[in-house]
């Protein structure tokens, strides 16, 4: 069951639902009660997005030009900015993208989801590999409209050495969905994979990640945080699998997250599966309000009450920006979250 | 300068201030000591404007304008600073953003411009160097991981950026030892100014030696019971608070 399959058949019933465990908390089935038609071709120029222009556009399911696939050779370097575009309203389309980096090559990926129209219905799958000794960052900053529907999931295959780092920033839909799984061989191979989420009215966001740890010696540090308010929910499935032989592993997962007001909602769930014997792995889990004590403290110094908590909702997520590792990456990143935060 | 009169506050229904009357003149420091449970806290906290502090009559005043009507940054832009017992941790904002972000809004609040960068950073890096601050220390993040002397000492280069009107500070020998004591005091006595008061409120002499007051008030069961020159402080730690415990 998968949003593609749904949308190629034309059949709701391939939606997944609150029956796959999975999607218990993102149910698609129950949401769309008819299939939208196939989204048009569309052929506009576009204004500059979160990164600007963008070297590859994928608009409405259909990657512009001639490319098929983005490759960077072994040894090389490269940023490449990928806009995925909704330029349509309640129509529904998907998209496949493979990108590899080459042994020892090295890539900026700067994702950018961009949503014109509304109520559209949309997968993007990303097939994200990294060769021996290379390594990928991986900054998506996900605005999708406030009624869509939006699937993002990103699977990612990393031979020894490699290094796969990911941040996520995403505002939400009405249900939407970013999803990384990683093959992670050990043997030196290292993970960082964050998100934050700033979720308002009644917008949706479901952060799922699973890392299966199958080899010796791996790496995974995760830092999830969000914030939410209004009737927003946020949801964080989080699963790092340490499969048996996989020793020597170190697997750190931690979800953090402000509730601002009383409707809003946020479902976590964590989860270290251990199979290995020498490993070490932590979690850890926490959902409260913003710090009234902070917040007076601050406004004792002077700062007006709208300004200290957008100051402080700022630095809650900044955790995960300051982690990002390209320096314009974070300084664009750290725009996007305070300009978001402005409207939260 | 700082005129309270019959003030009574409760917290959650209990009455804590019961008719406090208070004056402290612009120029002056004035010592407010009592046992625990007095309404020491309280009454900094009335006065800064903490929420879950209900005042149900009396007045408090600064240089004639009603504090009590106002928000608590709003106080703050009148000159109103509370040095806080523990002062908190404030993670992700380093301390050089925060003291910058609160000038600003103080100088916008009272109609004035914004302090440029360049002359920022001059003013920070001249007072973190009187109060033996290094100044890498303000780029991290506020208070985060900063010893209890440390904090004091940001409260204090805070204070002297800030240039408030009206300082209260609450149990700011808590915490410290001796040199830290020494340094905080000396900052605090750097603050004394003709057009500046000083509410100093603790629970022990041993500030006294250091901040010398000029008056010392006795805070019991949420009213003023006794005031007098510094020598109240002295008779208070070889006596006790025991007599005015039945005088309240």
């Amino acid at each position: 069951m998968s949003v593609s399959q749904a949308i190629a058949a034309g059949d709701v019933a391939l939606l997944p639902s609150r029956r796959d465990e999975d999607w218990r908390w993102t149910d698609l089935r129950g949401l769309i009660r008819a299939m939208p038609p196939v989204s048009p071709a569309s052929e506009r120029r576009f204004e500059a997005g979160a990164f600007g222009d963008g070297d590859v556009l994928m608009v409405n399911g259909v990657v512009r030009g001639d490319v098929e696939a983005l490759i960077v050779p072994a040894g090389e370097r490269r940023t490449v900015r990928l806009r995925v575009i909704a330029d349509t309203s309640h129509t529904a389309h998907g998209a496949d993208l493979s990108v590899s980096v080459g042994e020892a090559g090295e890539l900026t990926l700067l994702e950018s989801y961009e949503g014109l129209g509304e109520g559209y219905l949309t997968e993007t799958r990303l097939n994200l590999s990294v060769d021996a000794g290379g390594r990928l960052e991986r900054i998506v900053l996900a605005a999708d409209a406030a009624d869509a529907v939006a699937v993002s999931t990103a699977t990612v295959v990393l031979a020894k050495g490699a290094r796969f780092e990911q941040t996520t920033l995403t505002t939400g839909a009405r249900r939407q969905r970013l999803e990384t799984r990683i093959a992670h061989p050990g043997e030196g191979a290292t993970v960082r994979m964050d998100a934050g989420y700033l979720l308002d009215g009644q917008r949706h966001a479901d952060l799922t990640t699973a890392v299966a740890h199958e080899g010796v010696g791996g790496e995974t540090s995760q830092l999830t945080k969000g914030i939410v308010r209004d009737q927003a929910r946020g949801v964080f499935q989080g699963r790092i699998v340490v499969e048996k032989g996989a020793d020597k592993t170190d697997a750190r997962m931690g979800h953090h997250a402000l509730i601002l007001s009383e409707k809003a909602e946020i479902d976590a769930k964590p989860e270290l599966l251990i199979y290995a014997d020498d490993v070490s792995c932590a979690h850890g889990n926490t959902i409260g309000a913003l710090d009234e004590d902070a917040l007076f403290y601050a406004r004792q110094r002077g700062i007006p009450d709208a300004q200290a908590r957008a100051m402080l909702a700022e630095a809650f997520v900044g955790e995960v920006v300051d982690r990002i590792a390209n320096d314009e990456a974070r300084d664009v990143a750290r725009q996007w979250v305070a300009t978001h935060l402005g409207a939260v | 300068m700082l005129s309270i009169n019959n003030l009574r506050a409760s917290v959650e229904d209990k009455e804590i201030l019961k008719g406090l009357t208070l004056d402290v003149p612009a120029g002056e420091v004035h010592a407010i000591m009592g046992p625990n449970g007095a309404g020491k806290s309280t009454l900094s906290y009335v006065l800064s404007g903490r929420g879950g502090y209900e005042v149900t009559d009396g007045s408090a005043t600064l240089n004639g304008e009603d504090l009590l009507a106002l928000e608590p940054d709003e106080r703050a832009a009148k000159g109103v600073f509370l040095s806080f017992q523990y002062p908190l941790e404030i993670p992700g904002v380093p301390a050089l953003t925060f003291l910058r972000t609160a000038l600003n809004a103080q100088r916008k609040a009272r109609g004035e411009d914004e302090i440029a960068a360049p002359a920022f950073l001059k003013l920070v890096r001249e007072k973190a160097a009187e109060l033996k601050i290094d100044f890498d220390m303000l780029k991290r993040s506020l208070n985060v991981g900063f010893s209890g002397g440390e904090k004091k000492r940001m409260e204090i280069l805070q204070m002297a950026i800030l240039q408030p009107k009206l300082l209260i500070l609450d149990e700011t020998d808590s915490g410290l030892d001796i040199d830290a004591l020494r340094i905080v005091s000396e900052g605090v006595n750097a603050m004394r100014a003709p057009d500046r008061a000083m509410l100093v409120i603790t629970h022990y002499q041993r500030l006294l030696d250091h901040i010398k007051p000029d008056r010392v008030h006795v805070l019991s069961a949420g009213r003023i019971v006794a005031s007098g020159g510094p020598e109240l402080a002295l008779q208070l730690e070889a006596e006790g608070y025991d007599k005015y415990a039945s005088a309240a």
